[in-house]
């Protein structure tokens, strides 16, 4: 398991990602629904950062919108978001899509309807290559049979040609994964990228990966429900619950060492990491609030078993510093109520 | 269906040797005729020889005319085919740029107005709609002829003048139920999730809307522009008629009226292969633009 790394100063350099104060709110028939409420995270070259949460925390809707993929009629985005420092949320509708692909590249959730049924699964990787500057017909097609096979395709030669609907669904799986690396992206954004995978395939992808963050310096967002894939490739870890980032820090501090009574109940079920790093996250005893009707005070408190401060209820705890992790970075939660252990 | 097509001719009343020979006639010019004409045999046999002589192309001669049946059609199946296909191009180019902005720009003032347009359109009644645009245009302005033919060879500029009313009459109602559908299709496209995938790869946007958001839109629409197309087919006869336009229409109509039996059969027999072959074209450019269905 990847100990937070020396020879990897993630932070010291410029980041790839900053995000600040990031808010979604999305028009509903029920209300406005506050789903992500100012989330902050950075993510340096060649960091991977995990986002953990139950579903509805809001991690695929806080992604999609960096990349302004949110249904423009119904969505308000809020607050910043620099890539390379430019601000992807304020940026020129034609400089967002230079920057869609090669500054930022995004794996879907969903392998089964991310890609368009009646074109070839070529036709669907040229097209990402060729948008972004000239690139020959025959060379953006070598470029995609070379980037199928990487991906752990089988005879990508012959997939080029084939469509979606003759792809199981792994093998569209690398298919939507291979589109992201397309342009070897400067940001790569996974959004449960490997769940469909079988274990060596997803080691492959993994292996994939890590090599474009060495080669490319990428930075990764790494959406999962899969601990063992969290404790293998992340850097740093970012729990979220109810549109916020409840914890974060590095893999070690967030994994064994989690102050947020939520972090801990994810990891409830796991008494040794080691012993079984495929398991996914624990189940909480209640049901995650409705975006649009959250409650006052601490996002946890109706589920929470500790509720041991009278703010609980009422004030909302803000993410503050419990301790740091080895490489002196921070290891924040948002609890009144942090069981801080020297660390 | 061709049984079908025999029965219903036979169940209409009237005696058409009486109504072909008029008002004085012997009986035996009477009974010659009803005997070459084979109406004195039982009915089943009736059919049977029709129906055998119509697989050989021989649809029986006109009681009015004496015309083989099957030159009456192919003198009048060019008209038609040209109304219909015709009307079918008015419906598209409504259609189509309508349905689009509708969806592009939903509860705009654009979609607003489509609304209407095609909510009218698909309620009026063709005939009633020819009318106003004779009225309008042959009477009030005298821009366009008020009906009538010349054929394409003779006289170009005439043939499209006397095309563009019965065409635009037929074509409304069409083009008002495919902007409907191509609003609701374009929008149910839009919102794909591979649609997304696209936006994320760095697509230009005008690229997203033709290969991800239209090509999908677009397999739905084929079926319906096929049904549309049949419609066509039918609404053509009352439009015929109205602006004497020499086709199949105002051919069964007279049909009809004469109780010219092989005639009508005739040309009920041809509406409906056409309906057969509108469908059989509709499944093969279906699965040509369906690689889901082209590969079953
Ligand atoms: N387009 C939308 N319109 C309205 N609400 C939405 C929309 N997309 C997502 N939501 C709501 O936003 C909340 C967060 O959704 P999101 O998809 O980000 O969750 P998630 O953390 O990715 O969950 P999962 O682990 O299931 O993928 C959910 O309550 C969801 O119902
Ligand atoms: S602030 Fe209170 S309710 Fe919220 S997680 Fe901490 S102890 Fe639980
Ligand atoms: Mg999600």
């Amino acid at each position: 398991m990847s100990a937070p790394s020396f020879e990897k100063p993630a932070t010291a350099a410029a980041p790839v990602l900053e995000v600040e104060d990031l808010r979604v709110d999305l028009r509903t028939p029920r209300g406005t629904a506050h789903v992500v409420n100012g989330l902050s995270y950075t993510v340096g070259p060649g960091e991977t950062v995990a986002v953990v949460g139950e579903s509805g925390s809001g991690k695929s809707v806080s992604v999609l919108a960096l990349l302004g993929l949110l249904p423009a009629r119904t969505a308000t985005v809020t607050g910043r978001a620099l890539l390379q420092g430019e601000d992807l949320l304020t940026m020129a509708p034609e400089r967002l899509r230079q920057v869609r692909g090669p500054g930022a590249g995004m794996v879907f959730q969903d392998p089964m309807t991310s890609l368009n049924p009646v074109l070839t699964v070529g036709r669907q990787l040229t097209e990402g290559l060729r948008a972004h500057g000239p690139v020959s017909k025959a060379a953006a097609r070598a470029r995609a049979v070379e980037l199928l096979g990487e991906v752990g395709l089988p005879d990508p030669g012959r997939a080029v040609g084939r469509y979606p609907h003759e792809l199981s669904g792994g093998m569209r799986q690398r298919v939507v994964i291979a589109m992201a690396l397309a342009n070897s992206p400067a940001l790569l954004i996974a959004d449960e990228a490997t769940t469909a995978l079988d274990v060596t395939v997803q080691a492959q992808i993994l292996d994939l990966v890590e090599r474009l963050q060495s080669e490319h310096g990428t930075g990764v967002i790494w959406i999962t429900h899969d601990l063992g894939v969290v404790a293998g490739i992340a850097d740093r870890v970012l729990v979220m619950y109810g549109g916020r980032c409840v914890e974060d820090g590095t893999v070690d501090d967030v994994l064994e060492r989690p102050v947020h009574p939520y972090t801990r109940g994810l990891l409830g079920a796991l008494p040794d990491l080691a012993a079984d790093p495929d398991e996914d996250l624990a189940t909480i005893a209640g049901t995650p609030p409705a975006p649009t009707d959250l409650p006052a005070g601490c996002v946890f408190w109706p589920r929470c078993p500790v509720r041991g401060d009278a703010r609980c209820e009422t004030e909302q705890p803000p993410l503050a510093v419990v301790g740091r992790g080895g490489a002196g970075l921070p290891h924040r939660a948002a609890t009144w109520c942090a069981e801080r252990e020297a660390s | 269906m061709s049984v079908l097509v025999f029965s219903l001719i036979h169940l209409v009343r009237g005696d058409p040797i009486r109504l072909a020979l008029g008002t004085r006639f012997s009986q035996e010019t009477y009974d010659a005729l009803r005997e070459r004409s084979g109406l004195d045999l039982p009915l089943v046999q009736q059919y049977f020889t029709w129906a055998g002589r119509a697989l050989t192309g021989d649809l029986g001669v006109s009681f009015r005319s004496g015309d083989t049946v099957t030159s009456l059609i192919g003198e009048r199946l060019p008209a038609t085919l040209t109304l219909a296909l015709a009307a079918l191009v008015v419906a598209l180019v409504i259609a189509l740029p309508l349905g689009m902005l509708s969806a592009l720009h939903p509860r705009s003032l654009i979609d607003r107005v489509a609304t209407v347009v095609s909510q009218f359109g698909i309620s009026v009644p063709d005939f009633w709609l020819s009318i106003m645009l004779i009225l309008v245009f042959a009477g009030l302005l005298g821009w366009l002829p008020s009906g009538g033919y010349v054929p394409l060879t003779e006289d170009p500029l005439g043939w499209l003048q006397r095309l563009v009313l019965p065409a635009v009459a037929t074509g409304v109602v069409s083009g008002s139920v495919i902007t409907r559908f191509v609003r609701s299709s374009m929008l149910e496209a839009l919102g794909q999730d591979h649609v997304r995938t696209a936006q994320a790869k760095g697509v230009p946007t005008r690229q997203v809307l033709t290969w991800h958001v239209l090509r999908n839109a677009l397999l739905p629409l084929v079926t319906v522009t096929g049904v549309q197309l049949a419609y066509l087919l039918s609404g053509v006869v009352v439009v015929e008629i109205v602006f004497s336009w020499p086709g199949l229409g105002q051919l069964a109509y007279q049909a009809v009226r004469d109780r010219d039996f092989p005639v009508l059969q005739g040309a009920v027999l041809l509406f409906a292969l056409v309906f057969l072959v509108i469908n059989l074209l509709v499944d093969l450019l279906y699965s040509r633009i369906d690689p889901r269905i082209a590969r079953r």
